[in-house]
């Protein structure tokens, strides 16, 4: 096939599509990794999770509460949902672990994996592995725009300018106000923090719940263009590892600007040699490991 | 030295040691009960086209049947593979050796359905599968022991592009499913269309059960070509269908072939999108009397009208018991050379004759899609275009690579 | 520890395939030599390798395409297989021994993926269908590994049976005679205390180094036979899940221990096969198991045995 410039960029805005997901799911991680030190496995699933809280409830919420006509639209999902699964999240720092902090941190890691496998092994037993559509979409949203080079749906030009919003407003309030001050304090220094009367555990608390509705946020955005599925989560959550570790763990500039960058790639792999579009993150990642072992963003410590 | 081992492990053995050899070959119906095994995707994307489905079809012929042949009764059990073959493999392994499983049925995935025809030919036990569609299972993976029962890429391939090709769609570009199944729908398409005078542009190939089909898509779109052709299955074919509405590329000129549709498919994409599409199916519930008969038996139990793979897994399993009975033994190899030997009708095959390499050759028919307008029930969906004589539809013998075709 | 256990689990071993379905036991034994050797990295050098699929899984398709297709006799196979995980483990090691902690988790994870996606892209791996078919072959050219004996009126493949538990016996000797030589003495000082395992003048590097691919090697043995046994190289093998559930077996069984990782192994292929009917929710038990692993009993049941006992075990 003729590369063409109409075919790059046509696989670059889908690249792009895909990069912002990467972005604010990498950076939910950043945002935990940095206050709690641990890598959240469960966050594909919380994602999963997400997408499946936007899809009940359109689907089912109305008929379980008796109102068979009701159903929970895509915008009240987008707060709904990432409010559920904050909750969730909130319960689980609150249940479990906080009782690791005084441990290895590793031991985080392989608690979240088993959350990640609870999640997804409940999923599969009661839905469909190959997915169910989200057919919620606004009517706003349908139909095509034309870019120029390509037709792209409306609906996808949405989710990048809403996503890249949500990035770096998240970043705003870190680097640029109090709160963020006292979020980046408390990483540096929790000992200290406490002495100025912050309530560092009601704030790992939050930063935690915060983490985790950005992924559930990201995967009511992703339900009306994928499937609804049990494993989308676990598909999405390697490559956002590999884009972390890419970035340089506990960087929130890093994490966004590494997903965006990466998903592009992955789209501009797709034009040139397709079958290595799947691996071409990971092989930078072992470029980026051999040059700058912390990470393009990250402190060498 | 063959048998030091096998020396040193009689040593051990010999007190437990009570019947060795025998039993396998005597008359009447092994260890006192004939086991069914229903191995399918029971959760994932072809689940909603087979599934429990298949099982609820292989029940039916077995209650039908009278739930016991040669005195003796028949069990069904089901597992679901996951579309792994390891799992596929390691389930009737297991099922061979212990549950003394005497045939087995489904087997959607081809690349299941190789792994289990392999293993269960080896362990001289009948497959006979409704689900799977690659051509090599009767070709160079066949075995004495394995039928292909309803339908083949070779005969989808072929019906389609030749109904294709002369109406307009001279050009094509593949999305294909990146498994044996695929390449196979494929390969033979490809080898009709340039038969035909067509020509092929390109193909993608992407991993079973994808959720976005938006990049494939648009590579096939600037490929040019006038037909896309889906050489993918189930969830995989109606999520590239939708998704290429979204992008709208339908609207442009290019249209979209499903190489292998099956009823539900259509039921799930909703006539208003589907409309007017042609493929080639083995068995439509709205044929005729037999097959509506049938058909409503079965919706009140499974609330969906049949697909091919599930009113031909009925099919088999009915065949099988009768061919048990008429053979007097559940032995594997009298049984099939009952199978080979009888004629296979009823309302799922007509004009069916099992061959020599496994293959059920039967009717094939090509399908369009009906018009809303035209639809009058929940399931009216389809109409039969063409009917294709098993003759026509299917690879001839002679080209079959199987070595038990004598030349 | 006592060498009357030792004989007792040879004994054990020995007799298991006229009790137990041999494939059953294979698959066991298979998965307990992987745990092993994953222990061997976790519990005596405190390295969390989250690849170690990429080890067993590689090392199956290898063996499986060498027997296969190149028609070697099986213990050639196991050695080839073998071989390549030992190559793979130098590779992916001397990249992650880069990075600490749970950098090293996230880079073995992240490399082994890139094996996940060779398995599953390249053109003698059979894709998604995988490397099927794979004979059992003669080993050593003379003796059938696919013959079945009729005893009791239930087939026995008693000749692979013998053949995986000496290489199983072989492989655990490794890891044993690993952790008890001087060698393993260092590699238990870096786990305790690496900044001073360093001061002491030790190339802590190439002591993690060799740990790895030794833990690599060995895994990859465990694939090779795995192969053998189920005649199939599939993706699941190279696939992350089965890293997680290397790491719940050595968590389950005990971190650290010598015989933890073959209770852990025998805990969840038990019940992967005793729960095969109740579909998906094997992942929510493993999962759970997992979770009140980490909270409750972080040295595992062999671990939480010895400190009863008060010895190591």
């Amino acid at each position: 096939m003729d590369i063409s410039f109409q075919m790059v960029m046509s696989q670059v805005m889908l690249g792009l599509n895909n990069g912002v997901f990467y972005a604010i799911l990498s950076l939910g991680l950043a945002v935990i990794f940095g206050l709690l030190n641990i890598v959240n496995f469960a966050h594909g699933a919380l994602y999963m999770l997400g997408a499946y809280v936007a899809l009940l409830g359109f689907t089912s919420l109305g008929p379980l509460l008796g109102m068979p006509d009701f159903h929970l639209n895509y915008w009240a999902a987008l707060i709904v949902s990432p409010l559920v699964v904050g909750a969730f999240g909130i319960v689980v720092e609150r249940t479990m672990l906080r009782r690791l902090y005084k441990f290895d941190h590793l031991y985080g890691l392989l608690l979240t994996f088993g959350l990640a496998l609870i999640i997804q092994g409940v999923f599969t037993n009661f839905f469909n592995v190959s997915g169910d559509p989200y057919e919620a979409k606004p009517e706003i949203l349908n139909g095509v725009v034309n870019l120029g080079f390509m037709m792209f749906p409306k609906y996808r030009l949405w989710v990048i300018v809403v996503s890249l919003l949500v990035c770096f407003g998240t970043w705003y309030v870190i680097e640029r106000t109090k709160l963020g001050s006292y979020l980046r304090a408390g990483t540096e220094n929790p000992e200290l923090v406490k002495a100025f009367g912050v309530n560092v555990p009601l704030m790992i608390t939050l930063t935690y719940g915060y983490g985790v509705a950005l992924a559930a946020f990201a995967g009511v955005l992703a339900a009306p263009i994928y499937s609804v599925s049990p494993v989308m989560g676990s598909e999405m959550i390697i490559t956002v590892f590999a884009v972390v570790v890419i970035g340089g763990m506990g960087s929130i500039m890093g994490s966004i600007v590494t997903g965006l960058l990466l998903g592009m790639v992955e789209g501009f792999t797709k034009v040139v040699y397709a079958p290595a579009s799947s691996t071409v993150i990971f092989l930078i990642m072992v470029i980026v490991l051999l040059v700058k072992p912390a990470g393009l963003f990250g402190k060498e410590s | 030295m063959k048998n030091l081992f096998s020396n040193v492990a009689m040593t051990v053995a010999v007190l437990a040691m009570t019947s060795g050899m025998a039993g396998a070959a005597s008359k009447g119906v092994s260890d006192g009960v004939v086991k069914i095994g229903v191995l399918t995707d029971m959760s994932g994307v072809y689940s909603t086209l087979g599934g429990k489905g298949t099982q609820v079809g292989v029940e039916m012929a077995v209650k039908d049947f009278g739930g016991k042949v040669l005195g003796k009764p028949i069990q069904v059990i089901g597992a679901d593979h996951q579309n792994k073959a390891d799992i596929a493999s390691a389930k009737a392994r297991e099922w061979i050796d212990n549950e003394k499983v005497d045939m087995i049925t489904g087997l959607l995935n081809s690349g299941c359905a190789l792994a289990v025809q392999k293993l269960a030919g080896d362990k001289k036990r009948i497959t006979m599968n409704t689900g799977a569609g690659s051509t090599d299972l009767t070709n160079k993976a066949c075995t004495p022991y394995s039928i292909h029962y309803v339908y083949d890429t070779y005969a989808t391939g072929k019906v389609t592009a030749q109904a294709i090709v002369p109406t307009g769609g001279k050009s094509w570009f593949f999305i294909t499913a990146d498994y044996a199944f695929g390449h196979s729908l494929e390969q033979n398409t490809t080898n009709f269309v340039k038969k035909m005078g067509g020509k092929v542009l390109g193909s993608v190939r992407h991993p079973l059960s994808t959720s976005d089909f938006s990049s494939y898509l648009l590579q096939a779109q600037s490929s040019g070509a006038q037909i896309i052709g889906l050489a993918n299955a189930g969830g995989d074919t109606i999520n590239a269908i939708k998704q290429a509405r979204e992008f709208g590329i339908d609207k442009k000129g290019q249209k979209l072939v499903g190489l292998l549709v099956f009823d539900t498919d259509i039921k799930s994409l909703g006539l208003n999108v589907a409309q007017g599409m042609q493929f080639t199916s083995g068995f439509y519930w709205d044929r005729d009397n037999a097959t509506r008969a049938f058909a409503k038996r079965y919706y009140a139990i499974h609330k969906a009208m049949p697909t091919m793979d599930q009113a031909g897994a009925y099919s088999a399993t009915m065949n099988y018991l009768k061919a048990i009975k008429a053979a007097g033994t559940d032995d594997s190899d009298a049984v099939m050379a009952k199978l080979k030997s009888m004629d296979i009708s009823d309302f799922f095959a007509v004009h069916g004759k099992i061959r020599a390499d496994g293959r059920m050759v039967h009717d094939m028919y090509l399908m369009e899609v009906k018009k809303p307008s035209e639809s009058k029930g929940e399931w009216d969906l389809l109409k039969i275009v063409k009917t294709v004589p098993a003759a026509e539809a299917f690879m001839p013998l002679s080209e079959s690579t199987c070595p038990l075709v004598k030349k | 520890m006592n060498k009357y256990v030792w004989c007792a689990l040879i004994l054990l071993g020995l007799l298991a395939p006229f009790v137990v379905y041999p494939i059953f036991m294979m698959k066991l034994l298979c998965f307990a030599l992987f745990a092993s050797a994953f222990n061997l990295l976790l519990g005596y050098t405190g390295l969390l390798s989250f690849g170690h699929a990429a080890f067993f899984g590689g090392a199956s398709y290898v063996t499986g395409y060498l027997v296969k297709n190149s028609g070697l006799t099986p213990e050639l196979g196991v050695l080839g297989g073998t071989l390549f995980a030992a190559l793979l483990g130098y590779i992916v090691g001397s990249l992650a021994i880069r990075r600490q902690g749970i950098y090293f988790a996230m880079v073995t994870l992240a490399l082994a993926q890139i094996v996940y996606f060779v398995a599953l892209k390249a053109p003698f791996t059979g894709g998604e269908d995988g490397l099927q078919g794979i004979p059992r072959g003669d080993l050593f050219g003379l003796i059938n590994l696919g013959h079945v004996y009729h005893v009791g009126g239930s087939p026995l493949g008693l000749n692979l049976y013998y053949f995986v538990f000496v290489m199983f016996c072989l492989g655990f000797w490794v890891i044993h005679r690993t952790i008890h030589s001087p060698f393993g003495q260092v590699l238990k000082a870096i786990r305790e205390n690496e900044p001073r395992a360093v001061s002491l003048g030790y190339k802590v590097d190439r002591f993690k180094l060799i740990a790895f691919v030794i833990s690599a090697s060995l895994a990859g043995m465990a694939g090779s036979l795995k192969s053998l046994v189920f005649q199939l190289a599939s993706l699941t093998d190279v696939s992350w899940h089965t890293s997680g559930e290397v790491v719940l077996m050595t968590l389950l069984g005990g971190v650290g221990t010598v015989l933890g990782p073959l209770a852990g192994a025998f805990t969840v292929v038990t019940l992967q096969s005793e729960l095969s009917s109740v579909g998906s929710w094997i992942t929510v038990i493993i999962g759970s198991i997992f979770v009140i692993c980490v909270l409750l009993f972080r040295r595992g049941f062999i671990g939480e045995l010895g400190r009863l006992l008060k010895r190591s075990l």
